[in-house]
């Protein structure tokens, strides 16, 4: 299992779980995917962290990609970007698949078909 | 995880001359590409596509028939005979209700090289992550009228055939 690239794409992915090795990050991970895109009020209430450190911590998990926020009215709302990223994988794959179909027929013009 | 390229590395039984051809005519490259261009490509070129419904299977064909002689935008970059061929284009840009000039465009790459046995084709389109994500979720999602994977199973399936 151990070649370069498998190494680089550990490498790649480490700021990821250095993001994810904290329970209060983790905690707000598991949130955001359970109950979807909310407010630095919402991921705050009801529990013993204070505002000012989830900010922190949702600004640590910003900058490794993990999440991302858009300014909605008045709020700030805070939501998971693995399921964009998974979003984005997909879209991918369909595009990889019909890039597949496209190089099967040129595979056929060009080992089997006319000239 | 790279977001932004797709990469696929073909062996092709065929020589060098043969799958250039097949990459940089024009009408060879919109029979396997499953469009239509009306001009040959230039290097700096900007002209237009029409997608093309196969014609080789009714039920496929119906599945397509939304997308028939829908026009895209197709860029020819840049030409390095035998060797290289470049194009920009929007992918997949067949919703008629969106106007897609705005956005970037992807980059696709043909790289040909001499292999054993015939040629080494890379193909590769990046600059996926310039586009709005919610363009690429709408973009690519599979719908009725849309290429489905049952679409994919059955051209794979015959490209095995005799071309028509």
């Amino acid at each position: 299992m151990s070649s370069p690239r498998s190494a680089a794409r550990l490498a790649e992915t480490a700021p990821l779980f250095a993001a994810l090795g904290d329970a209060t990050r983790l905690s707000l991970v598991a949130r955001l995917s359970r109950e979807g895109p909310q407010s630095i009020a919402r991921l705050t209430a009801g529990g013993e962290v204070t505002r000012q450190a989830i900010t922190k911590h949702l600004i640590a998990l910003e900058e490794a990609g993990l999440v991302s926020s858009d300014r909605s009215g008045r709020e700030r709302i805070w939501e998971l970007r693995t399921r964009r990223l998974t979003e984005i994988r997909r879209c991918l794959d369909q595009i990889s698949d019909q890039w597949d179909a496209a190089i099967g027929r040129l595979r056929d013009l060009v080992e089997n078909g006319d000239s | 995880m790279n977001t932004d390229r797709i990469e696929k590395k073909v062996q092709l039984k065929a020589s060098r001359e043969r799958v250039w051809r097949a990459v940089s005519d024009s009408t060879q490259f919109g029979r396997w590409f499953g469009v239509r261009f009306e001009a040959p490509f230039e290097e700096g070129k900007a002209m237009s596509g029409k997608i093309v419904p196969t014609e080789v299977d009714p039920e496929v064909a119906a599945m397509q028939k939304p997308y028939e002689g829908t026009a895209f935008e197709w860029v020819v970059e840049r030409i390095e005979p035998m060797r290289r061929i470049a194009f920009r284009w929007h992918p997949f840009a067949v919703d008629k209700t969106v106007d897609y000039s705005a956005e970037p465009m992807t980059s696709v790459v043909f790289e040909l090289e001499d292999a054993p046995g015939g040629t080494l084709l890379t193909i590769t389109e990046s600059g996926f992550d310039s586009l709005p994500v919610a363009r690429r979720a709408q973009a690519f999602q599979a719908n009725d009228g849309g290429w489905t994977h049952q679409l994919r199973l059955v051209e794979k399936f015959l490209a095995l055939a005799p071309s028509h």
